[in-house]
């Protein structure tokens, strides 16, 4: 299944793609990193950041609402309502802020994340 | 140190505590003479609002009535003789002396005594239950010879006469009112309006005697009086209230020497000065240019007036306006300016709604440039703006009726508020300017109700609202706020529009809704908001796949998140009963799962630190118990507090808990743009603090008496009486309309308080609604209500029987681990969340 177009990537498989609520996010847990997934819209689009909150000090990302502002998808947090752009990470009250963001990868339903060793 | 000059006050009525407070500020500044500050106060309280009055019968107390600041009179060292009246000024001596001997040397000496009603010597008028309704003493009077009576007359048509009609009726009684003259408030309004506020008054089952003359009161047959009139009918009441005018209390200046007006009133000049140097008179027992001025705003001008010449300001009482706007038993009545066209060459414009019963006049001038007076009945929105084009004297359109006649294609006539200039008084009850709000609103205050707390504007009478509003408004807009009512960038709609959309367009899902009336993917405030209207209008299981990911954290995994991502239970413990057995399974479940046990502020019990993979579990424990959810995280019912009532208190007049009970089972997972409380006392102590909640039921001897829109929390605020002495049936009737009502119009995340205060037209409008019906929703409301009762489910019980709702509790899609980032410590024999050096420490122990 791996294929060859980035170097030092890993892929690890997930979860099949209809485990992720549609408009909505799930935590995921890779060695001791929690990421966030999200699937977003009718195409089901997916995002991966990570699930730590760096305002509340807690692993909630994935429990967020997701949205838009504009044409940028991003997640609110639950706990204080900051937002993430689900593509970068990037905080968009705070642009000290920024959490990790992963690439994902859909193959035959099933979601991948990517992650640099 | 040279002793101080003596300013001595007579009279703490509206306008003499006006003075005092316009003199506090005053006293000592910019090189002015310091007075030592003395006032007289015949009645046994300091001032209040007169005004308000009547409301003392719709659930006000003297304490909400009260205009005087707590610790006004202490902080300004005035010393005030309460209960006791001045009864003689020796003006030679410069001494005034008192009922209870007190005997005070003035060097300025203001007379604030205001007017008595006018009692007619009719034959009789000494006979038991004849009143006159002017204090709250009189109320008070009033009000214990109303709970034996049946029926009650008021003599006198005019505006107090109609007032104190509704106190009467406010008291259930039959209520009778009997006018000398043809038409009631011949003063204000004319024919055409008297007939129409006639039929409306008389739609309200009050019967109405013009043109009568009362000429002798007897003992009575089936009441306690007989009113025998000069044309030889009768009729018979258990209360007589006299109303048929004021006089100025002027008796302590005649008995002095000081000049009078020939009819009565201490005459005055612009300085509010009598005809002795040191001595002023303001309010309603002055007469300025042989006019006694029966309304409040000029008495607070005088009151300005006299402070400022006493501390050397220059200021001058230059003649006020008249104009009035009330309401009356519900009916807007409204005359502005010259109401009987008496101006030479004036034109009369008039428009009749006779199905409507709204009647509106104009009077304009000769060329119809200008407006001189007008009068409106039914309906007297356009009152703010035609007193505007008046005051201002502003040039009037061409069509001038265009300004009375509906607005059929729903443009907006009248003036904008821009045209007017800054120095236009907006708020009359407080002399508030277009200015003032402007800079207030440049301070801060950007909302209706922060314009209302710190301007006071629109608290009064209530008559300048709408206007004020615009002003705001218009303001926001130039400062380029936008005042932007949209709900966020991806609908277009306020709450209550959206509401609209989806109840009537029976839209259920999210999906649907933005695809049809909004823009983009949604954000945490739409997606909740959405989430909370169909569960109002539709009430389906808010863990339902489509609606799932709009709700908040809070609702989605039925817990109130915490600071560690951890979450709390909240079981309903309805009325704060529980028996022992269910209160040792709260302890069981709180100990196998290691929880923090709290008694909560709402009676019940909060355990907490619940890891989001434990949720199910301890909640499949609680629910086999009998356990419901008690929606702690939800903007739903959340607690009915109850007191012990009747059933123990010895105090106690009803079943405070048992009401309680009912009451959180029928609403409880009602969904509404916010949180939502009550509680039930089962006396007047009110030891379930009522009053503070969103709906507050107390138990009296006649039945249940039903608050509405209080508020603890940030901003408390004392809830309003709605109802009194109701039965079962109809307070549940009066609470569903009034529940329904509040999650069909109120923005989000607006509680009873702040939507009451924004509510135009405030708690009468509401009574209108709740009560009279007078939108005709009362019906679907209560059908909706119904609804909304009729599918309850306990949302945990659901979810824990659906397997594949469960898995939204797993804290990873991929893994069965926990989070290890929660970490607890102990702390009074109990779990906390570690903080963060905590945390750190333990992790590399
Ligand atoms: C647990 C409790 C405190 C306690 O330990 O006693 C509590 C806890 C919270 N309150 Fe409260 N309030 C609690 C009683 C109250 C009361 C007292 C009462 O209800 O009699 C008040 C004042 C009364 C009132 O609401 O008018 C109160 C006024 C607030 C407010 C301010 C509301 C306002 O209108 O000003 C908030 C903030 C909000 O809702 O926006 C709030 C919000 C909260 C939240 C939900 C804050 C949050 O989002 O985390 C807290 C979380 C609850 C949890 O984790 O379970 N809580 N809160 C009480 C739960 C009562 C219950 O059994 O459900
Ligand atoms: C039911 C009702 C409804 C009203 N509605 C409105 C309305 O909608 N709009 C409006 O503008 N106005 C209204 N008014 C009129 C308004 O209340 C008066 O204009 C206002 O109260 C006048 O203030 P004042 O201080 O001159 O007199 P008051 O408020 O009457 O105060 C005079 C005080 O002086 C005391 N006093 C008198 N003599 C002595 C003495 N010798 N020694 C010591 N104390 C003395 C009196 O006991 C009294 O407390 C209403 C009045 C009533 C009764
Ligand atoms: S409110 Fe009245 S009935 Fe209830 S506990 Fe207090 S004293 Fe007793
Ligand atoms: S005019 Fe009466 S409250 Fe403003």
């Amino acid at each position: 299944m791996q294929t060859a177009q980035q170097q030092d990537m890993t892929w690890h498989d997930i979860c099949a793609l209809n485990d992720i609520p549609k408009n909505s996010g799930v935590a995921a847990l890779v060695g001791d990193q929690q990421i966030a997934l999200f699937s977003i819209g009718k195409e089901a689009q997916v995002f991966a950041i990570g699930n730590y909150d760096p305002f509340s000090n807690a692993n909630v990302l994935a429990r967020g609402i997701v949205g838009s502002i504009g044409d940028t998808i991003v997640v609110a947090s639950p706990i204080y309502k900051q937002h993430f752009e689900l593509a970068t990470g990037q905080c968009v009250e705070d642009e000290t802020v920024s959490v990790e963001s992963y690439a994902i990868r859909i193959d035959n339903n099933r979601v991948f994340i990517g992650l640099t060793a | 140190m040279a002793q101080k000059k003596k300013l001595v006050v007579i009279g703490n009525g509206m306008v003499g505590h006006k003075f005092m407070q316009a003199i506090a500020e005053l006293n000592g500044q910019d090189g002015a003479e310091e007075y030592e500050l003395i006032t007289f106060c015949e009645e046994s309280r300091l001032a209040y609002d007169r005004v308000q009055l009547s409301s003392y019968f719709s659930g006000k107390t003297a304490e909400d009535l009260s205009l005087v600041e707590p610790g006004f009179y202490e902080d300004n060292n005035i010393t005030v003789y309460i209960g006791d009246r001045a009864n003689h000024i020796d003006r030679e001596k410069q001494i005034i002396t008192s009922d209870n001997g007190i005997s005070v040397e003035y060097d300025k000496l203001v007379l604030a005594t205001g007017s008595y009603p006018f009692v007619p010597p009719i034959p009789g008028h000494e006979r038991e239950n004849c009143f006159v309704y002017r204090t709250i003493d009189d109320l008070e009077k009033i009000s214990a010879a109303g709970k034996t009576a049946k029926s009650g007359a008021v003599i006198g048509g005019g505006l107090l006469g109609l007032e104190a009609a509704k106190a009467l009726k406010d008291m259930n009684l039959e209520t009778h009112v009997i006018e000398f003259s043809p038409r009631l408030m011949s003063v204000q309004i004319d024919d055409g309006a008297g007939t129409v506020l006639r039929e409306k008054m008389e739609e309200m089952n009050v019967k109405i005697h013009t043109g009568k003359n009362t000429s002798l009161i007897e003992q009575g047959k089936d009441a306690v009086h007989k009113l025998n009139f000069a044309d030889g009918e009768s009729i018979e009441a258990d209360i007589i209230l006299f109303s048929p005018g004021i006089r100025p209390r002027d008796e302590l200046a005649r008995d002095s020497g000081i000049e009078m007006g020939e009819r009565g009133g201490i005459v005055i000049n612009d300085q509010c000065l009598t005809s002795d140097e040191n001595i002023y008179a303001i309010g309603e027992c002055a007469l300025w240019g042989g006019m006694i001025y029966g309304l409040v705003a000029p008495g607070y001008q005088m009151a300005k007036v006299a402070a400022d010449h006493i501390a050397g300001k220059e200021n001058a009482f230059k003649g006020a306006d008249m104009s009035t706007k009330l309401k009356l038993m519900g009916v807007d009545v409204a005359s502005i300016g010259d109401a009987h066209a008496t101006t030479k060459g004036a034109k009369v414009f008039t428009y009749i709604n006779g199905p409507e019963q709204v009647y509106k006049k104009i009077v304009v001038n000769e060329d119809s440039t200008r407006l001189l007076g007008a009068v409106l009945i039914g309906d007297a929105n356009d009152y703010g703006n035609l007193l505007q084009l008046k005051l201002n004297d502003i040039p009037l359109p061409e069509t001038p009726d265009a300004l009375i006649l509906p607005q059929r294609d729903g443009a907006v006539a009248g003036i904008g508020v821009e045209a007017l200039p800054d120095t236009a008084q907006i708020c009359s009850c407080f002399d508030i300017s277009k200015g003032d709000l402007c800079t207030a609103v440049a301070d801060g205050a950007t909302t209706m109700s922060a314009i209302k707390e710190c301007t006071k504007a629109s608290t009064g009478c209530g008559g300048c609202t709408a206007l004020v509003g615009q002003v705001l408004n218009k303001e926001l807009e130039k400062m380029g706020v936008d005042v932007n009512t949209d709900l966020c960038e991806h609908f277009p709609y306020t709450r209550q529009g959206l509401y609209s959309l989806i109840r009537v367009n029976e839209i259920k899902s999210f999906d649907d809704l933005i695809e049809k009336h909004g823009t983009g993917h949604g954000c945490e405030i739409c997606k909740p908001t959405a989430a909370s209207i169909f569960a109002s209008c539709w009430n389906d299981y808010i863990l339902e796949k489509e609606h799932a990911g709009l709700q908040d954290t809070n609702d989605r995994y039925l817990g109130n998140i915490q600071n560690n991502g951890t979450y709390s239970i909240v079981p309903r413990i309805a009325g704060g009963e529980i028996t022992p057995d269910k209160l040792i399974v709260l302890g069981q479940v709180a100990k196998k799962y290691n929880l923090y046990t709290k008694i909560t502020g709402g009676q019940r019990v909060d355990l907490f630190g619940a890891r989001l993979e434990e949720l199910p579990d301890i909640w499949k424990e609680l629910v086999d118990a009998g356990f419901e959810t008690g929606h702690a995280y939800g903007k739903s019912l959340r607690t009915v507090k109850s007191c012990v009532g009747s059933t123990w208190c010895r105090y106690g007049v009803d079943d405070s808990v048992g009401t309680a009970i009912e009451l959180e089972n029928r609403y409880k997972g009602l969904r509404s743009p916010h949180k939502i409380k009550f509680a039930v006392s089962g006396c007047t102590r009110e030891c379930a603090e009522a009053q503070s909640k969103d709906v507050g039921i107390i138990a009296t001897e006649n039945g249940w008496n039903l608050y509405v829109c209080g508020n603890g929390g940030m901003k408390p605020r004392h809830a309003d009486l709605l109802a009194t002495d109701l039965d079962r049936e109809t307070l549940i009737k009066y609470i569903d309309r009034f529940l329904m009502f509040y999650v069909k119009t109120a923005d989000r995340l607006e509680r009873t308080a702040t939507w009451m205060n924004n509510l135009e037209g405030g708690l009468d409008y509401l009574r209108e609604v709740v009560i009279d019906d007078s939108l005709g929703l009362a019906e679907q409301l209560e059908k909706e209500m119904e609804s909304v009762v009729g599918t309850y489910q306990c949302e945990w019980k659901t979810t824990i029987e659906d397997p594949d709702k469960l898995k939204a509790f797993k804290p990873f899609v991929n893994a069965n681990a926990a989070d290890s980032n929660i970490v607890f410590v102990e702390e009074r024999e109990q779990i906390r969340p570690a903080n963060e050096d905590e945390r750190k420490q333990l992790a590399n122990a």
